[in-house]
């Protein structure tokens, strides 16, 4: 893939990586396909949530391999949160296992609305970091949900769509409420006296 | 009498072994790694059937990551490793991991003839532009204008072609697949186990600690706008005059993969040089 050919000047090779960029994946997450029934919808649903776990539980091993262990901690306990949703939609379907296999489900984007971007992640994130992560995916999760019962025709999606958003709305409000209690990072969190990179 | 044991289906979880990846976070490779379970998982392999061969660098940690049979070989030999392992144990499923200076500079010649010869492999290489482990030398598709402390002013070198040059030399089918799509790499990773012959794959997998620009790769990418082909000048067209952020399957042809000769069955020189022959 040539800079030239995309238009992009490279970024220099000293530069620090930056803050994570939320904004980016504001688009992706929809259902890629009208979903066709409730039970369909609550496939979708569980697959939002286990697919958010997975990537949490990714983000806390990260961490934790590299000392981490605050912010470790943090992603370990939003897995759990996730996973718990997971599990509620089992139970409440009285579903053995992942519907996953039974419906062929695609995002419009490249993945589900819940599920931070792989990329977002630095070694010396703090946890308002972290909780910045969550409130973005929960915001898009509750986008998701909305627009969903918008544009559904089916009655019975359209309320299963509405309660889902109203969970996850309280989740927004619930994860703003802990950033409210967390230390803002200093600006040079950063900054490492001993970097992965070579550097002047 | 006991009934016969049934198979219980295994989830992407169960190809996990207990080590955790110790990858830079935010590497792309975390998600290559949850696409090739989940593809093992889609495909409902055992463990005990498959064996995971790397060579040196990042993406050759994979092998250590799931619980399969593995071997993190010698760099740039990973190809030659697996190709020995599937012409002697044919009933396994071989997947190749292997990043963009591992196959294509060290592994470069290993490269082409596994693609001449289509053993029944399928290749993932994990392309980031850069040697990551060895802290951030030029790779074979560096860009030649990346600036950057061990190349000041760029490299002013051609980059090299993967995928053309795949189907130049006979893979059978030839795909590219973006990290940050780990559900859809699956797919494409399922698609290339279960086509015959040699399959290769090239992973857009950002490096985001000496290459933190390709996090707008996940912008980028599409999927590729056109059908798929079993024409090898037609793929390498569109290939050639794409932007390298097509992805999908971009090529499968049927050439009939090589294997050994069953039972006593010994072939000259000649007729063995006629299977390899494009």
């Amino acid at each position: 893939m040539n800079a030239k050919k995309t238009g992009k000047k490279p970024a220099p090779a000293r530069k620090r990586v930056t803050a994570p960029k939320r904004k980016r994946a504001k688009a992706a997450g929809k259902a890629a396909t009208p979903v066709a029934s409730a039970a369909e919808f609550i496939a979708y649903a569980y697959a939002m949530e286990a697919e958010a776990a997975e990537r949490y539980a990714e983000f806390a091993d990260s961490m934790e391999v590299h000392n981490n262990r605050e912010v470790a901690e943090l992603f370990r306990k939003l897995a759990r949160i996730e996973q718990l949703h997971a599990d509620q939609i089992l139970e409440q379907m009285g579903w053995k296992q992942s519907p996953a296999a039974a419906v062929d489900y695609r995002w419009e984007g490249t993945e589900g609305p819940e599920t931070a971007d792989s990329t977002e992640l630095h070694y010396l994130m703090q946890p308002y970091h972290a909780l910045q992560i969550a409130l973005h995916n929960e915001k898009r999760a509750r986008d998701f949900f909305a627009n969903l019962a918008k544009v559904t025709t089916r009655a019975g999606v359209r309320k299963a769509a509405l309660e889902m958003h109203a969970e996850e709305a309280e989740h927004v409000r619930l994860i703003e409420a802990w950033l409210k209690r967390t230390p803002v990072p200093d600006k040079n969190w950063q900054a490492d006296p001993d970097p992965p990179m070579l550097s002047d | 009498m006991n009934s016969p044991a049934v198979a219980v289906p295994l989830t992407a979880q169960a190809f996990k072994s207990d080590y955790k990846p110790i990858w830079c976070p935010g590497c792309g490779d975390y998600s290559v790694l949850s696409s090739f379970t989940k593809a093992f998982a889609k495909l409902q392999l055992r463990p005990e059937n498959i064996a995971v061969v790397s060579g040196i660098g990042c993406s050759s940690r994979i092998p250590a990551y799931t619980r399969c049979y593995g071997f993190h070989g010698v760099h740039g030999r990973s190809l030659a490793a697996a190709s020995g392992l599937k012409l002697a144990r044919p009933d396994l499923t071989v997947v190749v991991a292997s990043g963009d200076g591992d196959g294509y500079s060290i592994g470069g010649n290993h490269f082409l003839h596994a693609c001449r010869r289509n053993v029944d492999l399928t290749y993932v290489v994990m392309d980031n532009h850069v040697y990551g482990m060895t802290k951030g030398q030029p790779s074979p598709t560096t860009e030649p204008d990346w600036d950057s402390k061990l190349s000041p002013g760029g490299t002013g070198l051609k980059t090299f072609h993967p995928l053309v040059i795949a189907l130049a030399a006979g893979a059978n089918f030839v795909a590219r697949a973006f990290s940050g799509d780990p559900n859809g790499t699956a797919d494409i990773i399922a698609r290339a186990i279960s086509a015959p012959g040699f399959s290769f794959v090239e992973i857009l997998s950002p490096c985001v600690t000496f290459r933190p620009e390709q996090r707008d790769w996940k912008q980028q990418v599409r999927p590729a706008p056109v059908t798929p082909t079993d024409d090898a000048a037609r793929a390498a067209r569109r290939i050639m005059t794409d932007d390298g952020f097509n992805i999908g399957v971009l090529y499968q042809g049927d050439r009939k993969p090589y294997q050994l000769p069953v039972g006593n069955g010994r072939k000259r020189p000649s007729d063995l040089e006629a299977e390899f022959a494009i």
